[in-house]
């Protein structure tokens, strides 16, 4: 490895502090007894206290908490046959418009995704009826939808990085090919599909947009109330819910990078 | 090849028509109907469209001179948060891609990790930062660079600084992607042979990343031109973009047709780069296998 520049060095440890200083200085002011962000009145724990106590915080996280696992669920399961199709299928009526559809929502504005959503529900409902009201079960169709694509995506290039000969051998030893999909397939691409459960659950869990559109009258996930405290300026008790966000998701990616590690480090290929 | 048979043949037909019918009606669907609503007029009802067909709405925004800037002015906040997210990204990536193994997935992971954490939460830690009783205002003044606040919240530059933080991880990944794989004896080759470490980088480094840059500047141009959170928590009242305007006409003035044709045009501005990106990314994966 040949030494690297002082300009590369110097860029890398300018991006790295202007990623990460905004993170920092949300957890020192979480601890800051002050109401007011300009002055430091000493350290304290009261905010975390203030934010177990909110009612209205916690019923929003245990909605979006709701609505992440199941979006991330259909997503996975809808992603993953999409993603089959897309490699093991070969062609079929239709696949160029499937292989446009499916990866579009990636790349869609999300202010675009939530007015059509939301003029497709109000719509449905003036010819069928359906949805009565809009909430939980809207918040998750549409969540299933943009994240199925991310869960599509990942299994694709798994599949395509896949050797194909495991099985071509099931096929040849008389494996009927939905049994192959079952037995050989599946297992084999289970990380993949693992890796876009947590995504497409990160995923909606972050969204806000969206949901604003979608969502009815006292259906407000957490992103809608963090939103909605927000506008008005920094407030304490939002530095220690965003703490506790940095706190779990950190711990949570150095262990699994850890372990994926000892993994590697195992089993040298 | 085995012949199907029926139960293999049903299964197939199943696992192709679940998801193809899930994105037909949750995303080809929507698209008929917000472009149908487009073409309506707002009404006093419920809901507050009517069932008439004209142009009008895009005859106003055409027309409309704040719409135009609006338009202009989000072009222009995402193209020059792309310039600098390439600035920065670049380097990163190079630096990462040639550093020790060991090192290498350490930065990948303060790469990918502020990503997993809620962007809204991450837009907000910017708001402690920028605020005129702010962290950098207040160090400011404590070195005794200046001694009044500057206002920096609620203008266009915390915008560009909102999104270039909020997108530089999707510059630096593919940027990585292309740079990792790169030949990196063609650049040694290239200096042996007496080129300028300047000339290596344009006619070597620069092209092999190709790929990589297109990806890695639509990655952040495109979400950044429809971009609603970041304007409305760090830009002021005057500092409008697209996606803001769209949310506004739609929630506050609840003229759903007009906010129909917003989405039409923005839509119209993104469909080269969209495609052009769908395009570079099926190369690439084409070039991968």
């Amino acid at each position: 490895m040949r030494r690297q520049s002082r300009f590369v060095l110097s860029v890398l440890a300018f991006g790295y502090a202007f990623l990460y200083i905004p993170l920092v200085s949300v957890i020192i002011y979480s601890f800051n007894d002050s109401r007011l962000a300009a002055v430091w009145g000493g350290f304290s724990t009261r905010w975390y206290g203030e934010l177990l106590r909110n009612e209205q915080i916690l019923d929003a996280t245990f909605l979006s908490l709701k609505i992440a696992a199941t979006s991330a669920t259909f997503a996975t399961i809808l992603g993953t046959m999409a993603g089959l199709v897309l490699v093991r299928f070969g062609r079929f009526h239709g696949r160029t418009l499937f292989s446009g559809m499916i990866t579009s929502p990636l790349v869609m504005p999300e202010v675009i995704t939530g007015l059509s959503l939301l003029l497709l529900f109000v719509t449905l409902q003036q010819f069928i009826g359906w949805p009565g009201q809009r909430g939980f079960g809207t918040i998750t169709i549409a969540h299933t939808t943009f994240s199925m694509a991310y869960v599509a995506v990942i299994v694709r290039s798994r599949l395509t990085a896949m050797d194909q000969a495991l099985e071509d051998a099931a096929m040849d030893l008389g494996c009927r090919p939905t049994q192959v999909i079952f037995d050989i397939t599946l297992p084999l691409i289970a990380p993949a599909m693992v890796a876009g459960w947590l995504l497409s659950f990160t995923l909606s869990l972050d969204d806000l947009v969206i949901a604003s559109f979608v969502s009815g009258p006292g259906s407000n996930t957490l992103p809608m109330v963090i939103f909605s405290k927000v506008k008005l300026g920094v407030t304490p008790d939002i530095n220690a819910l965003a703490s506790i966000f940095i706190l779990i998701v950190s711990t949570g990616l150095i262990v699994s990078w850890l372990i994926l590690r000892r993994r590697t480090a195992a089993s040298p290929t | 090849m085995q012949l199907l048979s029926k139960k293999d043949l049903f299964w197939r037909r199943f696992t192709v028509a679940v998801p193809y019918l899930w994105l037909v009606v949750f995303f080809a669907l929507p698209f008929i109907i917000i472009l149908k609503i487009s073409l309506a007029d707002p009404i006093m009802a419920r809901p507050p469209f009517s069932q008439t067909v004209s142009a009008d709405n895009f005859i106003f925004l055409l027309g409309d001179k704040l719409y135009a800037i609006t338009y202009l002015r989000s072009i222009l906040l995402a193209a020059s948060a792309t310039v600098l997210c390439l600035l920065l990204g670049f380097p990163m990536a190079y630096g990462i891609a040639r550093s020790a193994p060991a090192v290498r997935s350490v930065l990948l992971l303060l790469i990918v990790l502020p990503f997993w954490i809620s962007f809204l939460l991450r837009v907000y830690a910017w708001m402690g930062l920028l605020n005129n009783y702010g962290v950098i205002n207040n160090s400011l003044i404590w070195l005794g660079v200046i001694d009044q606040p500057i206002q920096i919240m609620y203008t266009d530059f915390a915008i560009f600084i909102g999104l270039t933080y909020s997108y530089l991880p999707f510059m630096i990944l593919p940027l990585y992607a292309t740079l990792e794989r790169m030949d990196h004896d063609l650049v040694d080759a290239a200096l042996d042979l007496g080129a300028s470490k300047t000339a290596a980088f344009w006619d070597i480094t620069w092209p092999l990343a190709r790929a990589g840059v297109i990806a890695g500047c639509l990655l952040v141009f495109i979400p950044a031109m429809g971009e609603y959170v970041i304007p409305y928590l760090l830009g002021g009242p005057e500092s409008l973009m697209i996606g803001r305007v769209l949310f506004d006409e739609f929630y506050f003035n609840r003229d759903w047709p007009l906010a129909s044709a917003v989405a039409i045009m923005l839509l119209l501005i993104l469909v080269v780069p969209i495609v052009f990106l769908q395009k570079n990314q099926a190369r690439e994966a084409e070039s991968a296998t």
